[in-house]
């Protein structure tokens, strides 16, 4: 409960913010992927109170700018974690195991792939090769790579980021 | 004007600079193979279909979008172009529910005729569908995108000639797909049912929802006395579903198909439409003369009222507190009429016939039950009635003229014009001009709101004082009028809004049009005009004339914005928010 409390605080903060920003973009059709990047950059990730007042401001609609939202696969509708963790699902690494470190990953956090925890600590994603075969199956947490990845490695590297 | 001189073919045409290579190819006969395309409204080259060689081109051009220019030289059927469509129109067919003969649309589909006339034989690709979606949870629209091949004309259509803009295509790729944000129900977003998506869709993807059954139950059902209204737009369209041609006029032979169908009575919502007269025309007066909210705005077309309950709220107390004629009909009904016919009203089932989708939700409102009942139980499209017909084998065409039945089948000109933009304007100044002057209108005709311009207006003398009045029809079209309201550029007395264009002849529940039939023909012009030679021919033009009404008044209601009128006749409207709550 007082979690969630926080989170709506921190997010009508945040869209005040977002309000302010906007102000220079009224009625500017054309501005909307450059409001997108600046309004997640704020925020963290998309939510619809923050796409309505997208809307809004710009004079679009809810749907041109929902619809926008999910063509970008950089904008996000769920908020991301502090530290987000990308499993490579590459060729290499999937001969590998990386499948198996990923079910791990997805066992110990709790979420599936995509999703991100309800502490906000932290959202998994996998991806494809990062170009560090030789170190196949490979986990990246923010900026720390891991290489040769095990399941069982899992716990273990998770307690680096409590 | 310019001119710009190509080949097409090898033939020589003429244009003027800026025409398209598809509309250059028209001039001279030639049908290039279109899907994505709506004239005025889509021409996005999106789909691929049109593709032609133009000489020194890298690649195919789409003909939709390629403009002409001088000396071109264009190829529409060489090996090259028919293999590229035949591909294309392949991996739709691929990706798409083939259950053409149980679908809708069968018969009268865009994506079906195009694989006639290019000779598909066969399908070459196989693999993975797309995740589809059925929605049907609203009253008016269901969307199956098993059938979608995302060719965005409802999108466009719902953005730009409505103002609504309820649906787009979310997300990419193969996982795209036409919906409402965060793939919701169209019952739970701002739409305003007002079908002009269906009528752009050129396959299934879009269609009313079916009451037919609800329908076919209650005739079947001894125990009820089953009538029916019809609206005075389908009399100009339900003989195109016949083939009688566009704008037909069927008012005759309506009667007798319906009560071959087994209808107790046959009655007509031109009825409801001179009583809703009767009571706009005095609310209209008693505004002007009392200081009442002005401009009053009609409220006969339920997608703009959901459209102004949604997006202009502050324009609800302006709205004309009459229900529409639908629902006088309905309320009267299962009150005067029930009374007078002695028949338990319980028993009444009221069945509309309407060329629009909005109706559906319209008589579901919880303020649609002054009669103590739902006032009107079940609506269909001209469509649904005209499939109901071909089920039963009645050939429309073929009936004889036959007349309604009284007394709610009585009606005038004034009532039949409601079927066309301007016409609820010009019935409410015909009366108007009479009640207050008590003189007889030398001219009844007021043309200056006819026509299919967007938005119209005119002044009228009324005993010295100048009316001002506007009519706008299409919902991007009264978001221009209101706009102009609001920021007081503009100053009405009195303003008419259809959400269709055209009005209810153009509804969202008419015959549809191919996008290739829609190049040429304006079929919205082509009904209106149908409407106003109804109009010309009914011996009575003027609502506070007909005697049905008269009678009406004399025997239930007492005079128009009595209580009893306020009680059955009269309703409310509710601000609506205009986005959906967050997930």
């Amino acid at each position: 409960m007082e979690l969630a409390t926080k989170k709506d605080t921190d997010l009508a903060e945040k869209l005040r913010e977002v309000e302010k920003m906007l102000e220079k973009y009224k009625g500017q059709k054309g501005a909307l992927l450059q409001v997108l990047q600046e309004a997640q950059k704020i925020v963290g990730y998309l939510p619809i109170e923050v796409q309505k007042l997208v809307a809004e401001a710009l004079n679009v609609t809810l749907s041109e700018v929902y619809s926008t939202v999910t063509f970008y696969s950089f904008f996000n509708l769920k908020p991301r974690g502090k530290y987000q963790i990308r499993s490579c699902l590459g060729t290499a690494c999937y001969v590998k195991g990386a499948d198996k470190v990923l079910a791990r990953l997805e066992q110990e956090l709790g979420i599936k792939v995509g999703d991100t925890t309800d502490d906000l600590k932290f959202s998994l994603d996998a991806c494809r090769c990062v170009g560090a075969c030789g170190l196949a199956p490979v986990v990246i947490i923010n900026d720390d790579v891991y290489g040769r990845m095990t399941p069982d490695k899992v716990p273990e590297i998770l307690k680096n980021y409590e | 004007m310019e001119m710009v001189n190509l080949t097409i073919d090898g033939e020589k045409v003429q244009v003027p600079k800026g025409t398209t290579v598809l509309e250059a190819a028209r001039k001279i006969g030639k049908k290039i193979p279109t899907l994505c395309f709506l004239k005025g409204i889509n021409e996005i080259g999106a789909c691929r279909m049109c593709v032609v060689e133009v000489k020194g081109a890298r690649a195919l051009q789409a003909a939709c979008v390629y403009p002409v220019s001088e000396g071109m030289e264009v190829y529409t059927n060489t090996p090259a172009v028919r293999e590229a469509r035949k591909v294309t129109l392949e991996l739709l067919l691929s990706d798409h529910n083939l259950e053409c003969p149980t679908c809708v649309r069968n018969l009268n589909c865009e994506l079906q005729k195009l694989a006639e006339e290019l000779g598909i034989k066969s399908i070459r690709f196989t693999g993975e569908k797309h995740k589809a979606k059925y929605d049907d949870f609203s009253p008016s629209i269901v969307r199956d995108t098993s059938k979608c091949i995302l060719c965005r004309r409802c999108v466009s259509t719902c953005h730009n000639v409505q103002g609504v803009g309820v649906i787009s295509p979310n997300h990419r790729g193969f996982e795209t797909m036409v919906a409402p944000v965060y793939d919701m129900s169209l019952a739970e977003v701002a739409c305003v049912n007002c079908g002009q998506c269906i009528l752009a869709c050129p396959v299934g993807a879009l269609k009313e929802k079916d009451d037919t059954d609800k329908v076919w139950q209650a005739l079947q059902d001894p125990e009820k006395h089953v009538i029916v209204q019809i609206a005075p737009a389908v009399r100009v369209s339900l003989g195109e579903e016949f083939g009688l041609g566009r704008g037909a006029i069927v008012t005759k032979k309506i009667p007798a198909a319906l009560r071959r169908l087994g209808f107790d009575r046959v009655f007509d919502t031109d009825f409801g439409a001179d009583l809703t007269i009767m009571e706009e025309g005095h609310e209209f007066l008693e505004r002007l003369e009392h200081g009442g909210k002005l401009p009053l705005i009609t409220s006969c077309s339920p997608g703009w009222i959901k459209f102004c309950e949604h997006y202009y709220p502050e324009f609800l107390e302006n709205l004309s507190t009459c229900k529409s004629p639908q629902q006088m009909f309905g309320a009267v009904a299962k009150t005067y009429y029930a009374q007078k016919m002695g028949i338990d009203p319980s028993k009444i089932f009221v069945v509309s016939i309407m060329p629009c989708t909005a109706k559906k939700y319209e008589c579901q409102r919880p303020e649609m039950r002054s009669s103590g009942y739902q006032d009107v139980d079940a609506v269909l499209t001209t469509r649904e009635i005209a499939r109901m017909l071909k089920e039963a084998g009645i050939n429309l065409a073929a009936m004889p003229d036959e007349e309604f039945d009284e007394p709610l089948g009585i009606s005038t000109g004034a009532g039949a014009i409601f079927g066309a933009t301007g016409g609820v304007m010009e019935a409410a100044l015909r009366t108007v001009y009479e009640v207050v002057t008590g003189k007889e209108l030398e001219n009844i005709e007021f043309t200056g709101v006819r026509g299919v311009e967007g938005i119209k207006e005119a002044v009228v003398e009324i005993n010295g004082m100048k009316i001002k009045v506007a009519v706008a029809h299409g919902l991007a079209n009264a978001r221009k009028l209101l706009d102009r309201v609001k920021n007081k550029e503009a100053e009405y007395h009195f303003i008419e809004i259809m959400a269709c264009p055209g009005g209810c002849v153009g509804g969202g529940g008419q015959p549809i049009l191919s996008a290739d039939e829609r190049f040429d023909v304006d079929y919205r012009a082509i009904r209106g005009n149908a409407i106003y030679e109804v109009d010309r021919k009914m011996p009575l033009r003027k609502s506070h004339e007909n005697p049905a009404v008269q009678q009406l008044y004399k025997e239930f209601l007492g005079k128009p914005l009595s209580e009893k009128s306020h009680e059955l006749l009269h309703t409310h409207y509710t601000p609506r928010p205009r986005y959906p709550e967050a997930e």
